[in-house]
């Protein structure tokens, strides 16, 4: 019996669907049956990200609307079998999906994954209240701004209305470290303290997660950058393992690198 | 014939008349009773007016029945009813008043676009996030941190206090006073407490020392606390 766990961040442009690609490939990588859900009616953008946009034949409203079956619908991934894309409509509009629906898709799904990821829509509207509706558990994603932290705030208190397994828990995207150690960004801490979740996992403002998701392939997939580890430790945390969090702090290489990037004075 | 028990007890004080109505007779009779009374005792026009208590002791009035006594007092002018005082009140009344007056102790978080309403005072045991907000009918006390909007005496009591933490709020509301956090970035406070300073007409942020002064609220909370 597999685990349903929903991507959710309230903003918009924080990273819900790099963090669904990357932590999907990430649990795929450990061979575990992975399942990724875009649930973004209407402005589908999980599968360009995992590079399987010219695969998709059917989508999630042909499958709740009954015009094929689940399984026609799903797309393989071109690079493991352990992974599966379920891609969001791109014509219909978000009330094409119901939650019960999107229960009994999660529950078909969880009989044959380990895991099923669900890439949920910035907004607190229907498409979050379909994206919840079936998942055992959340994730928020923040960035270290304020209104991203305000509505991460908006979207727990939501999300800890719903019967969960256990209560949400927290990534932290795109920190920039010579901005944290100068003060002009919040910190880790405060975010923690303030949203008062778990936190699973930081990542680093990478241009590497750019690049990667430009060219289809998610940086999870990548050995070495600071973003593919910080993702993959993630993955390891999702499976119970106890992996400390990553210093910020890098001796020199891929850090200094993004500095000369950023025109910064080492 | 059969000796009459009275039903109307008239005494006089200082301060005007009592009347003791006897609470086991039916009200009939004693509005019946106290009408003749009334009318016997009738003041005289240079007389001034006279204000009257009445007791009720153990009897509950339900319906109009108040308004029936009042009619008839009021009847007569030279007597103006002061106070109808009874011993008794609902169970739906005395709960609402229990209620009123309790401390609400709450365990949570609340954060942005959520609203914690009570009766009575608060006691938060937990964080008010920016966007969140808190309000009650009395004084409201944090422990923890005070980011958003807190609203005390949201019925209009003005002598109602906000206690934290820590405080840093967007606003803080008494009553009908609103104030808000400056434009500037500024550090919050801890263990301090909000309140209305009559001279200056506004809310002001002090230290929790200044509660000794306002005596009457903090008795309040002790005596709440010791009460359970």
């Amino acid at each position: 019996m597999g685990e349903a766990i929903v991507i959710t961040s309230g903003k918009g442009g924080v990273g819900k669907t790099t963090t669904s690609a990357n932590i999907g490939t990430a649990l795929a990588l450990m061979e575990k049956k992975v399942c990724l859900i875009d649930t973004d009616i209407g402005l589908r953008n999980l599968d360009v990200i995992m590079g399987l946009e010219n695969r998709i034949i059917y989508d999630i409203v042909d499958v709740i609307e009954g015009r094929c079956k689940l399984k026609q619908a799903l797309i393989k991934d071109k690079r493991f079998d352990y992974l599966s894309l379920l891609p969001a409509a791109q014509t219909s509009d978000k009330s094409a999906v119901t939650q019960e629906g999107m229960k009994k898709i999660i529950a078909e799904l969880k009989q044959e994954y380990d895991y099923i990821i669900i890439d949920c829509p910035a907004g607190i509207e229907q498409g979050f209240q379909n994206a919840i509706a079936g998942a055992d558990r959340a994730i928020v994603v923040t960035t270290p701004e304020k209104s991203s932290v305000r509505d991460a705030d908006r979207i727990i208190g939501l999300l800890e209305k719903e019967e969960m397994e256990e209560s949400p828990r927290l990534i932290i995207n795109r920190i920039r470290n010579h901005m944290v150690k100068s003060g002009d960004m919040i910190d880790i801490d405060d975010i923690v303290q303030l949203l008062s979740i778990d936190l699973i996992g930081i990542v680093v403002d990478d241009e590497e997660v750019i690049k990667a998701s430009n060219r289809g392939e998610p940086v999870a997939l990548t050995p070495n950058t600071k973003a593919s580890i910080a993702y993959r430790n993630i993955a390891r945390r999702i499976l119970g393992e106890t992996v400390p969090l990553q210093p910020l702090e890098n001796e020199k290489g891929m850090f200094q690198k993004m500095k000369k990037f950023f025109g910064i004075r080492a | 014939m059969q000796d009459k028990k009275q039903l109307i007890t008239i005494k006089g004080t200082r301060e005007g008349l009592t009347l003791f109505i006897d609470e086991s007779c039916s009200f009939s009779e004693a509005i019946k009773e106290l009408h003749e009374k009334i009318t016997k005792n009738k003041p005289k026009k240079e007389d001034p007016i006279v204000s009257v208590k009445i007791k009720l002791g153990n009897r509950y009035l339900q319906g109009d029945q108040d308004r029936q006594l009042n009619e008839i007092i009021n009847e007569a002018n030279g007597f103006q009813i002061d106070s109808i005082e009874s011993e008794v009140i609902r169970k739906e009344d005395a709960l609402k008043w229990k209620d009123d007056s309790k401390i609400k102790v709450i365990n949570r978080i609340v954060r942005s676009g959520q609203e914690l309403e009570v009766k009575g005072d608060l006691l938060l045991i937990g964080d008010v996030n920016p966007g969140g907000k808190v309000i009650s009918t009395g004084n409201i006390y944090i422990m923890g941190n005070l980011f958003g909007i807190a609203h005390a005496g949201v019925e209009g009591d003005r002598n109602s206090c906000i206690v934290a933490s820590y405080m840093k709020p967007t606003q803080l509301r008494i009553a009908d006073y609103i104030s808000r956090a400056p434009d500037y970035e500024s550090e919050g406070v801890y263990m301090e407490c909000g309140l209305v300073d009559r001279e200056q007409n506004k809310i002001i942020i002090d230290r929790l020392q200044i509660l000794l002064h306002k005596s009457k609220e903090l008795s309040r909370f002790e005596r709440r606390v010791q009460n359970g």
